[in-house]
């Protein structure tokens, strides 16, 4: 295979050289565990501390209120789990919506076969949260609200400010998973009036298999992981140093170029998506034009199903994703694109490509180019085409 | 994920197209679930399919067994074709991932459909061949464990 133009960031990203280069001192040499007294272990902690302190001024957090973990889907399980059954003294009612990622959703069914209830938030036809919707939502008995900084698959950005000040308001807990938004925008808890918050190395150029969960002072949940008396007795388990300190490192790199990494990656962006637009009928973009994550691009092509065109762009070297059934491995397709409103036989033709800092104009016109080829043979095969231009003529 | 044949048949999917005035077309599936098949055939006065032509819209495996059942009938008389399962097509194939299997199911179903077409333009029954349903998106079963 020739050159592969990587457009998948959403679902990883590569390791940052710098990161990979700050962590292997933590394999090699420096692998005590942080938790002994000798001073060999120190030298673990010592890291430890410094990224969870790097980790916590990136959010305008204290560095007590961040716990690692193993990543994002844990950080939303425990959040979510752990205020369930903290505040379950209070009520049995959360909200949450109907685009979360599956980490969310998944553990808000779990949680409604166990006694709690739980309301699903419409969006609009831009992914975004209705807010009348969730202060309508809100009884009494609402203990925990959790809704996503930015959806990872259509890339809208959620009001998550506004959402923050109704939490507040009502005196109930604020949870975001961040896991696609961090060091894609800046966040600031406070600001935003964020309880507690999830986010995971691997999707800001981190390593896999790290992630932590932002927890305010104040916010009484318990331990999720029980055993050792790591993360302030709050999760248990060997910290993963290495880990921690190639995510401090990510983070760091991450804000440092954030503004021109971005900006580059929105001129990408909007580029792609206008002449997308412009070259290949039957084209939609899904998700908010504006208030969207700058690396995210999300059509829906018409008579096209989504997992082949994802086999036929990967022959020509490209990665991508889809939201069609076929990749769910069900017969629905992203539940994402039908809460937005689309009909399953358009979003069965759905495309995410999600840019990074080494994307370059070059790797995308080519995409484009071959896109453009894919689509027009793949309707040249589709039924569905063959009966729209029978009928429109 | 998928075998080398199935990923041949996809890249190189033999029989793509449409036969003007066929003497039967079916279309089976439905776009809700994500693939449709449309099978035309060209039968001649011995009951020999002569050419055979199809579009899909759906996945990988979608393409690929449109692909080879319509291999596995060119050629074959009506009865031969009848013959034509989504096990046969799956095994030329190769096999399918499990949540794939019902894309054979679709492809014999629209070699049915086609042949059920044709009878029914000719006034004619055929031996073993039952009204094909409209739509086979049969329920997918909860993973155990």
């Amino acid at each position: 295979m020739g050159k592969m133009i990587y457009l998948d960031n959403a679902a990883t990203t590569k390791t940052a050289p710098e990161v990979v280069e700050a962590m292997l001192p933590y394999f090699t040499e420096f692998y005590g565990n942080a938790s002994t007294v000798y001073e060999f272990g120190a030298k673990s902690k010592e890291a430890v501390s410094q990224a969870r302190e790097r980790i916590a001024n990136a959010i305008g957090a204290k560095d007590n209120e961040i716990y690692f973990t193993a990543g994002g889907s844990e950080s939303d399980n425990w959040a979510i789990k752990a205020a369930a059954e903290a505040y379950k003294g209070k009520g049995n009612h959360i909200i949450t919506s109907k685009i979360e990622h599956h980490a969310v959703l998944h553990t808000c069914q779990w949680l409604e076969q166990n006694g709690f209830e739980v309301t699903y938030l419409d969006v609009d036809e831009n992914g975004v949260v209705k807010l009348e919707e969730l202060k309508k939502a809100i009884r009494p008995a609402t203990i925990l609200i959790t809704i996503m900084f930015a959806n990872n698959e259509i890339g809208t950005i959620e009001p998550i400010a506004e959402i923050g000040q109704i939490a507040k308001e009502h005196g109930i807990v604020f949870h975001t998973d961040a896991v696609q938004a961090f060091g894609q925008v800046p966040i600031d808890v406070d600001a935003y009036n964020i309880d507690m918050m999830s986010a995971s190395g691997h999707k800001l150029n981190g390593p896999k298999g790290i992630g932590f969960l932002y927890i305010r002072k104040g916010v009484k949940i318990r331990s999720f992981v029980h055993g050792g008396a790591q993360e302030r007795k709050r999760r248990a388990g060997t910290e993963n140093v290495p880990g921690i300190v190639g995510f401090g490192k990510a983070v760091e790199l991450a804000l440092a170029h954030m503004e021109e990494r971005t900006g580059k990656e929105k001129e990408l962006r909007d580029y792609m998506i206008s002449r997308v637009l412009k070259e290949i009928p039957f084209t939609r973009v899904n998700g908010d034009r504006k208030n969207r994550l700058p690396n995210n691009v999300n059509l829906c092509f018409q008579f096209v199903e989504g997992e082949s065109l994802l086999i036929m762009l990967d022959m020509k070297g490209i990665c991508a994703s889809s939201g069609s059934a076929c990749t769910s491995g069900s017969l629905d397709p992203s539940h994402v694109l039908l809460a937005i409103g689309l009909p399953h036989e358009i979003a069965h033709g759905s495309l995410r490509m999600t840019l990074g800092a080494e994307t370059t104009k070059e790797d995308i016109d080519f995409t484009i180019d071959t896109i453009k080829e894919i689509v027009s043979q793949l309707r040249e095969m589709s039924p569905l085409y063959e009966d729209y231009m029978k009928t429109s003529k | 994920m998928y075998s080398e044949k199935v990923m041949d048949h996809f890249k190189n999917p033999r029989n793509v197209g449409e036969i003007e005035n066929a003497s039967g077309v079916g279309t089976v599936g439905n776009a809700k679930c994500g693939d449709i098949m449309r099978i035309f055939l060209d039968i001649d006065d011995n009951g020999v399919i002569q050419d055979v032509k199809f579009k899909t819209f759906g996945c990988g495996a979608a393409v690929a067994t449109s692909s080879m059942a319509t291999e596995l009938v060119k050629g074959r008389t009506i009865q031969e074709a009848l013959q034509v399962t989504n096990k046969a097509v799956m095994e030329a194939l190769d096999g399918l991932p499990p949540v794939k299997v019902h894309c054979s199911l679709l492809a014999e179903e629209a070699i049915h459909a086609a042949l059920w077409d044709y009878a029914e333009k000719n006034n004619i029954k055929i031996e073993g061949l039952e009204k094909p349903k409209d739509d086979i998106s049969e329920e997918e079963e909860e993973e155990e464990y």
